[in-house]
This record gives structure tokens, C-alpha cells and sequence, in this order.
């Protein structure tokens, strides 16, 4: 039944491409899936209702299996949903390319329901590679500044990440012997999946430089930051918020579970990759002289949170201890960051067109004119450094609670820990440049750019306030989604 | 109904068809076209009640003529019967909409004199490709394959006053003899250290004791002429010029159906060493030349600018791809037999081919271009094209959810499991080169600007545009549901 959910914006796609009128098609499209997705998300532990398996080939045997593999797969959807509906009301599209901008939008957005419904390995992967394609055509097409080649960039990085990630993958499911998730999982919870440790570590190996890459993990992050900064909001918003998720979510569901000792393995390294993400891209964040591109790299440095979160869960069940703010953490803060950085570069996007030109030296001064934009604006920058009473906060602390987790008062730190603490000051560089970021385009006298500009339109504010009010419900009440997880 | 019927009745159609040339008026050369389409449906449809000397051991003329020493009508035989007739419809439907190209280079005026000729020797060749899928014998073989390449040194050299035409026939003649005297050396070779043509009597040569030299000169020899007729590097050379000068319809005959053909005989031929003590050597000859094929296909593809000689160095590289899967069944290290792994990937290679082939085809009639630079800005000129163009470049790439993801993934996961893990390893390597290539056509429908701003109309029959449209869907729907091609394998 869930297999719906991917299907309406997929079917919606093509009916745009054959002369259904764009706009419309695909707004009905967002809606009605935004509408379902919460609905499956809010019900899926009533097992059965939302899984449906239709074989594609019998051998080897390969199901189009889809249905929640747990609750972290319906906090997922209903992050893919929402950032969706969000991004085909925002952006304008060119004149004349309406077709191709709403299509790609809906064709991404069902690659990543598809990947996160999937409970068959083989799916889950190519969900994901048709989601990529309509991402390099918007950027190659539509894009900004350096298009062309940011476009080859990315589909040069993005294809060897994703050829890696297949090849481990592959090697996953022979040595599982199914392609079956969930027949994974229970193996592995009824002890009769096991695979050698050796084995493991290779395999690992191959996942976290696969999913790394497709998450911009530390040193696999040049392409984001251009990437986003070239790309059409939507699909900087779908692909920044949903899309990179992907990699965290098979790190989660597949890696972690599976292949405890090769996790294990690699966990200093992972550890030290991860505050590369923090604190080494987090300067770099500080230092960008244009709104676009710190958005850009922000979002690489949030990624190393999540990474974080993983590396407390590895570190336990290496340890024989079970971590319980591991997974919750790793999944409120996917989704936390997904909305609010689909929320500002969508405000972002708003921006530009106001006053053709990101850089910071062309602007100051846009709260005078545009006090809604500033705020939400703001209050978007406030959530991804962590203000209490946001979504991002409720994350970020069980991140750190993570790390500590079933550490003895007396034992001397871990790696963990360690890593725990240096990232803690993490949060002081986000503070820094969120709010020199937001000081620089909002504060100050206006200049000649910003000093007319208009406030949001009624239709620039929905995706807006949709994206804030989801930022403002799981950060008053995380329990929303934690309720989900157990 | 015994199931040689099915290529008596395609040669005599086919003689047939050369004798309406002589009677047929010009304009009305259609007529035979389409009769041959329509014929070689029913002989598709035969295919399936046809019955085997298994089923009817009793038959008169299995016994009468020693037949059963020769033909055979197995699943895989079936199999390829049904690749050749398909593939051979297709190209039908593709050299009729060429039709006015082909009598350009014909004759002295445009009256279509002789294109009941090429339609005709499609349908001798086709019976040639289905008799070969049901060689028993060395002979069989033999024989099934030189009727094969005779009738193809015609229809590379069909449009006989074109330059490019004739210089491609004059290469493709020299270099397929040479491959010939090869392939019939090697045979010699194997008969005078066998005492046998059957592969039968081979295969026990073969098994029961360690080969002798002799044996093992011959079969090196045979893969060396089938390497050429499969476009194996370093016997590729002839494959870019020859795939360009060629007539289209006879390009992408050759690209699917003669490349069916030639790994049906190499399969064949390497078939009866599997059980050999020598089979890991032969198997690994096999891999290397796999490897080297893939890492010359996929990487002289990059600088061409020609999408007829871009989509021919795409044909060597997936004929690096098969041999890739025909080594990796080595002691059946694999769950899927090689035939079966073959089978499904020449499907998916049909499907998807034959698509390009007749984008191709359009373009040129429509343009009067094959370089990559005619469909620039194509996705304003015709949006509906440029999607199916991208779903067509996006499976011959390898991309997931179309048809040509699931035929790599299966050799990917063939190779593992018979543990050639170097070789998988440049595969991945040549297959992320061969999205930058098939992407470039991408890029050029999309991103560039277009020459001619005016809307392109396919002005194709409507046969053609369904068949494409077809073709496009099937690279869809079996990249998600492979089940019924793995069910016609079995």
C-alpha cells in the first residue's frame, strides 16, 4: 500500500511530461502525498497495512518489497513528504521550462520515498540512483553561475560514490544470502547472519566510503557546497534536506545493524573523518563570502552530528551495551536538519530574487523592508545551531547524550567521547557564522540592492511557515517522533 | 510440428521474397517489407509450439536423416531462435523507414529498385542466426556461420554508391575471411585431435583425460575467430569503421543479431572445456579478453563525436560485458548457467540497442546528420523524444530501474561469485566511463543550444514510432519486472 506513495508524485511526473499542465499537476501531487505520507508515517506500526511485495524475478530472487523497515524509515518519509510539498511551491520556474522544473522536482521527491519505503536492497538502491539523474539535469539546465560544471562534477562524484556503494551492496546481500532487509535484520537478530569479521571490515569499508560520499562525509564533501549553490531551490531544498539522507539511512538501517565488528573497526577513523565535517568544514563555513555557499557548507558540517550519533551506536554495541539515544538522536536530527535546511535555502532562493545577487557584500539591511523573511529566516538559522524549543536542539542533545551513554563516571574517556567533546564546539561555530550570516544580509543600514525589496508574497509564505511550523512542533515535542522509533 | 521447419520455411521465405524483387514495381517495394515482418512473426510464433527431437523421438525425419546428430531444440536454442526473429522484425521496421536513404545509394534514380533485395537477405540471415542456435556439431556451425557472414559482407556493401558503404564491406570482407580461415583451422585442429565435429564426442575428449596440445591450439584458434565476429578487443578493429560506413539497419543487425551469433558459437565452442582439466586456463583467456575489450570499448568511446561510431564502441564494450559473464561460468561457480547470464543480457542489450538504433536512424533521415552536434537542443525541439532518448542512454549506461542496470548487475554478481574480483573491479572502473559517454548525448539533447529552432516532427511511419515507443516502455517496465525474459531463458 505504501508502494502509493511513491507512485502519485512518479505518475504525476510523467503526466507532466505528457502535457498535463505542470504547475497544477504537481502541487495536487505534493499535497496528496504530503497528506498519505503523514498518514502512513503516524500509522505504520500497524504492521501489514503499509507493506506490499510484488516479485520482480524469482531467481535470484528479488521482491519489490516496500513497507517501513522501522520507525526511523517513517520519520524519514514523512521528512520527504513535507520537504516536497515545500519545494514545489517554492522557486519560480524559468519561462517555457515549467515541464522539466516540476517534473525533476516530483521525480526526485519519488526516488526518495521510493529509496526509504524499500525494504528489498536492490530497490533501495536504485530508488535512489533515478532520484540522482533529474538532480544533475535541474542543476545542468537550470542551475546558476558555473552550472555545467558543477553538474559534471557532481555526476562524476555521485556516480563513482553510488558504483562503490553497489559493490558493497552486492557483497552484503551474498554474503546474507537475500536481498530481503528485513529478512537481514531478523537473521541478524536470530544470530544466524554472520558474517566474518574480516569480511565485515571490507564490507564496511566499502559503505562508508559509498553512503559517505553521497552524504559529503569528510574528505568526500567538495561537490555539496557548489552543488547547492548552483542548484534550483527545489532542488537544492530536496536534495540538501532529503536526498543526502539517504546515505545516513543505509549507514543506519544496514551498516550498523549488520556489521557491528567491521563498524566497529573502522571507528576512529569514521571518528576523526566526522570532526573533518564539524570543525574543519565548519571554518570553512565561517569564512564564505556568499550566503549560498555557507548555507552550502553548513549543511556538510550538520552531517557530522549524524555521523557522531552512528559512530555512539557502533561504539556500544561494540561494548555489548544497547545505546538508547543513538538511533532516536541520529533520526530526529535527519530530520530536523533536512526541514530546516530545505528552509533556508528556499528563503535563500527568495532572496536572490529580490535582490539578484547572494553575496554578502550586496546586501544588509533586509530586515526593514522584509521583517517576515528576516524572520522566518532567522528563526531557520536559529534552529541548525541548536536554539532550545527548535527541532535541531532536541537532536543535538541526544547526540551528546549518545556519546556518554553507559560510560562509567570513573572509566577514562573513549574515542567517543573524545570526539563528543571536540564537537561540542561545533555549536560555537555555527553560532558564529549563522549569526554573521544573518547579520550581514539582515542587519545593518540597507543598501542600494535590498532597499525596496517586498516582503514574502501569500505564496512564498506556505512553504515557509509549512517547513517552520514542522521545526517548531518536533522541537516543542520531539516525543512526536520519538513515539514513532520505539 | 519438428522444429527445423522454422529455418526451412525462413530460407525458402526468403528466396521467395529475392525472386519478388524481379516483379515488385518500385513504389510497391513496401509491400515486401512488410510481408517479411509479417512472416517472420508467424515463424516467432511457431517458435513456441515447436517440439524438439526430445519431444518427438519417433519423427520420421530425425531418424531418416541423422538429424539429431546435428540440430537441437533445447530452451536455450529456443531462446536464441527468438532473439534472432526479434531482432531481425526490428531491423525490418528500421531498414523500410530507411528505404529512401538506401535507394539514394542504389540506384540511379529514387525508385527503390532493390531495397526488396536487403529485405530479403535480413531474412536469410535471420535463418542462418537460427540455425546456428541449434548446432550440434562443428559443421553445423560452421556452415549456419559463414551463410551468416556471406549474406552480411551484402548488406554492409548494400548501398553501393556510397564510399563509406563500399570501404566498410572491402574491411569487413577481409577481416571476416581472415576470421574464417581461423575458426576453420581450429576446427581442423580440434577434429584431427578428437577423431569428432560433435561437441558431444568433444566434450568427453575433453574430460576424460588432460587435452593435448593439439586440441588446445584449436580451440585458441576458434576463440580468436569468434573474438573477431564478437568484436573482442584486440580483434575489434574492424568493428568502428565498419559499424559507420554500413547502411543503419544493417549496423544494428549486426551490433545485436550478429553479436547474438557469434557468443551462441563461442559459447558453443568453449562449452564442452568447462569440465576440462584445463578449464580454469581457457576460462581465464577468456577474462583477460573480456577485460581488455571493456577497457578499449568503454574508453575509445569517450572522444567520439559520431553517434554511429559512439554507439559501435558501445558495442564493444558490452561485448566485454558478455565475455565477462561467458568466463565467469568456469566449473558453474554461477547460479544462473552462462547461456541463461548470456540470454538475458543480450535481451536487455536488444531492447535497448535497437532503441538507439532507431534514434539514430531518425535523426539521420530526418537531419541528414549521425553526429553527436544533430540533436543538439533537442528536448525544445521534441520533449517526448528527448525523454525517451534519456531512458534509452540511461539503460546502456547501466542506470537502475531500466533493463540494462539488471543485465550488468547480473554479470557484476556472476563475476563475484566465481571470485574474478580484478576483473570486476575494471568493469566498475569502465562502466563509470561509459556513463560520461552515453551521458554526452544526454548533454547534447538537453543542455545544448539547438541549430534549428523549428519544432522536429517525426515524420517516421507509424509502425516505426510505435516500435520505438515500445522498445522505450520495455526498457521501463523490464528493469523492474525481469521475470518474463528470465522465463523465455528457462
Amino acid at each position: 500500500m505504501s508502494s502509493f506513495l511513491f507512485l502519485i508524485p512518479f505518475v504525476a511526473a510523467f503526466a507532466i511530461i505528457f502535457g498535463s499542465p505542470a504547475r497544477l499537476t504537481a502541487r495536487a501531487a505534493a499535497v496528496a502525498t504530503f497528506l498519505l505520507g503523514l498518514y502512513a508515517a503516524a500509522t505504520w506500526s500497524n504492521s501489514g497495512m503499509w507493506s506490499f511485495t510484488f516479485s520482480a524475478l524469482t531467481i535470484p530472487s528479488i521482491d519489490m518489497a516496500f513497507g517501513f523497515i522501522n520507525g526511523t524509515s517513517a520519520v524519514m518519509v514523512a521528512l520527504a513528504v513535507t520537504v516536497l510539498l515545500a519545494a514545489v511551491f517554492s522557486g519560480q520556474s524559468p519561462e517555457g521550462r515549467e515541464k522539466l522544473y516540476y517534473a525533476s522536482s516530483l521525480f526526485i521527491g519519488a526516488g526518495a520515498i521510493g529509496a526509504f519505503v524499500s525494504t528489498d536492497l536492490f530497490f533501495f538502491y536504485a530508488f535512489h540512483e533515478l532520484a540522482l539523474i533529474p538532480t544533475f539535469l535541474m542543476i545542468g539546465l537550470l542551475g546558476r553561475g558555473n552550472r555545467k560544471e558543477t553538474a559534471w562534477k557532481i555526476t562524476i562524484y555521485l556516480g563513482v560514490g553510488s558504483l562503490v556503494l553497489l559493490a558493497g551492496l552486492v557483497w552484503l546481500a551474498r554474503e546474507a544470502g537475500t536481498y530481503n532487509i528485513l529478512a537481514m535484520l531478523e537473521a541478524k537478530k536470530a544470530g544466524t547472519l554472520a558474517i566474518e569479521a574480516g569480511t565485515q571490515k571490507s564490507i564496511a569499508a566499502l559503505l562508508i566510503v559509498g553512503f559517505g560520499i553521497l552524504v559529503s562525509l569528510f574528505p568526500f564533501h567538495s561537490w555539496a557546497a557548489p552543488a547547492y549553490a548552483s542548484a534550483p531551490a527545489p532542488t537544492a531544498m530536496l536534495h540538501a534536506g532529503v536526498l543526502k539522507k539517504f546515505g545516513l539511512y543505509g549507514l543506519l538501517q544496514l551498516a550498523v545493524p549488520l556489521l557491528p565488528e567491521g563498524m566497529n573497526a573502522w571507528l576512529t577513523p569514521l571518528l576523526v573523518l566526522l570532526l573533518g565535517n564539524i570543525l574543519w568544514v565548519g571554518l570553512v563555513t565561517i569564512s564564505q563570502k556568499r550566503l549560498d555557499s555557507m548555507l552550502g557548507h553548513s549543511s556538510v558540517m550538520h552531517m557530522g552530528y549524524i555521523f557522531l550519533a552512528l559512530a555512539a551506536v557502533v561504539a556500544s554495541n561494540a561494548a555489548g551495551k544497547t545505546n538508547e539515544f543513538g538511533i532516536p538522536a541520529a533520526t530526529v536530527l535527519m530530520f530536523a536538519h533536512g526541514i530546516s535546511i530545505a528552509m533556508l535555502f528556499g528563503l535563500a532562493d527568495r532572496i536572490e530574487q529580490r535582490t539578484k545577487s547572494l553575496d554578502f557584500s550586496d546586501l544588509g539591511g533586509l530586515a526593514k523592508p522584509a521583517p517576515l523573511l528576516a524572520f522566518l529566516f532567522g528563526m531557520a538559522g536559529m534552529a541548525s545551531l541548536g536554539l532550545p524549543g527548535l527541532a535541531n536542539f532536541s537532536g543535538e542533545v541526544m547526540v551528546f547524550l549518545a556519546g556518554f551513554e553507559g560510560r562509567e563516571a570513573s572509566a577514562p574517556l573513549g574515542p567517543v567521547q573524545i570526539a563528543t567533546i571536540l564537537s561540542l564546539w561545533g555549536v560555537v561555530i555555527s553560532a558564529v557564522y549563522v549569526l554573521r550570516g544573518f547579520r550581514k544580509t539582515f542587519q545593518g543600514p540597507t543598501v542600494s540592492a535590498t532597499a525596496s525589496v517586498a516582503d514574502l508574497t501569500l505564496v512564498e509564505k506556505i512553504p515557509a511557515v509549512l517547513l517552520a511550523a514542522a521545526l517548531l512542533i518536533v522541537g516543542i515535542y520531539p516525543r512526536i517522533l520519538l513515539q514513532l522509533l520505539s | 510440428m519438428p522444429a527445423y521447419y522454422l529455418e526451412a520455411l525462413t530460407v525458402t521465405f526468403g528466396i521467395l521474397l529475392l525472386v519478388a524483387e524481379a516483379f515488385v514495381p518500385g513504389k510497391q517495394k513496401t509491400w515486401v517489407g512488410l510481408a517479411a515482418i509479417g512472416f517472420l512473426l508467424v515463424v516467432l510464433a511457431m517458435t513456441f509450439i515447436a517440439i524438439g527431437p526430445d519431444k518427438d523421438p519417433e519423427a520420421k525425419a530425425w531418424t531418416k536423416f541423422a538429424l539429431w546428430d546435428l540440430y537441437k531444440f533445447d530452451a536455450t536454442a529456443k531462446f536464441y531462435k527468438i532473439l534472432a526473429l526479434a531482432s531481425a522484425i526490428l531491423v525490418l521496421i528500421l531498414a523500410i523507414d530507411y528505404r529512401a536513404i538506401l535507394s539514394r545509394y542504389t540506384g540511379e534514380t529514387n525508385d527503390e529498385n532493390g531495397t526488396a533485395e536487403y529485405y530479403s537477405l535480413i531474412v536469410i540471415a535471420t535463418a542462418a542466426m537460427m540455425w546456428m542456435a541449434s548446432a550440434k556439431n562443428l559443421a553445423m556451425l560452421f556452415v549456419s556461420l559463414e551463410l551468416l557472414t556471406i549474406t552480411f559482407y551484402i548488406l554492409v556493401a548494400f548501398m553501393k554508391r556510397n564510399v563509406g558503404s563500399l570501404e566498410a564491406g572491402v574491411k569487413y570482407l577481409i577481416l571476416g575471411a581472415l576470421s574464417t580461415g581461423f575458426l576453420v583451422y581450429g576446427m581442423a585442429w580440434t577434429y584431427g585431435a578428437t577423431q569428432s565435429l560433435s561437441f558431444d564426442a568433444i566434450t568427453i575428449a575433453a574430460s576424460t583425460d588432460a587435452p593435448s596440445a593439439p586440441m588446445l591450439f584449436g580451440v585458441a584458434l576458434m576463440i580468436i575467430a569468434l573474438g573477431f565476429k564478437v568484436g573482442a578487443a584486440p580483434m575489434h578493429f574492424w568493428i568502428p569503421d565498419v559499424y559507420q560506413g554500413a547502411p543503419t539497419p544493417t549496423t544494428a543487425f549486426l551490433s545485436v543479431g550478429s553479436k547474438a551469433s557469434g557468443f551462441v558459437a563461442l559459447m558453443a565452442v568453449m562449452a564442452p572445456y568447462a569440465a576440462s582439466p584445463h578449464a580454469h586456463k581457457l576460462f581465464s583467456v577468456l577474462a583477460i579478453l573480456a577485460c581488455i575489450t571493456l577497457v578499449v570499448g568503454n574508453f575509445g568511446a569517450i572522444p567520439q563525436n559520431n553517434f554511429k561510431r559512439l554507439l559501435a564502441y558501445s558495442s564493444i564494450a558490452n561485448a566485454g560485458f558478455l565475455l565477462l559473464a561467458v568466463a565467469a561460468n568456469r566449473d558453474g561457480a554461477t547460479s544462473l548457467s552462462s547461456p541463461q547470464l548470456v540470454g538475458f543480457y543480450l535481451a536487455s542489450y536488444l531492447i535497448m540497442t535497437m532503441a538507439a538504433f532507431f534514434v539514430l536512424s531518425l535523426i539521420r533521415v530526418q537531419t541528414g546528420s549521425e553526429n553527436i552536434d544533430a540533436l543538439d537542443g533537442l528536448s525544445r525541439r521534441n520533449p517526448i523524444l528527448a525523454v525517451a532518448i534519456t531512458v534509452i542512454m540511461a539503460s546502456l549506461a547501466g542506470v537502475p530501474l531500466t533493463v540494462g542496470f539488471i543485465g550488468k548487475f547480473f554479470v557484476f554478481r556472476a563475476a563475484m561469485e566465481a571470485g574474478m574480483v580484478v576483473s570486476v573491479v575494471i568493469a566498475a572502473i569502465t562502466a563509470a566511463a561509459g556513463f560520461y559517454y552515453y551521458f554526452k548525448i544526454l548533454r547534447a539533447v538537453w543542455w545544448n543550444a539547438p541549430n534549428d529552432k523549428a519544432p522536429l516532427e517525426i515524420k517516421s511511419s507509424s509502425l516505426f514510432t510505435l516500435s520505438l515507443g515500445l522498445l522505450t516502455v520495455a526498457i521501463l517496465v523490464f528493469g523492474l519486472w525481469p521475470q518474463p525474459i528470465m522465463n523465455l531463458i528457462k
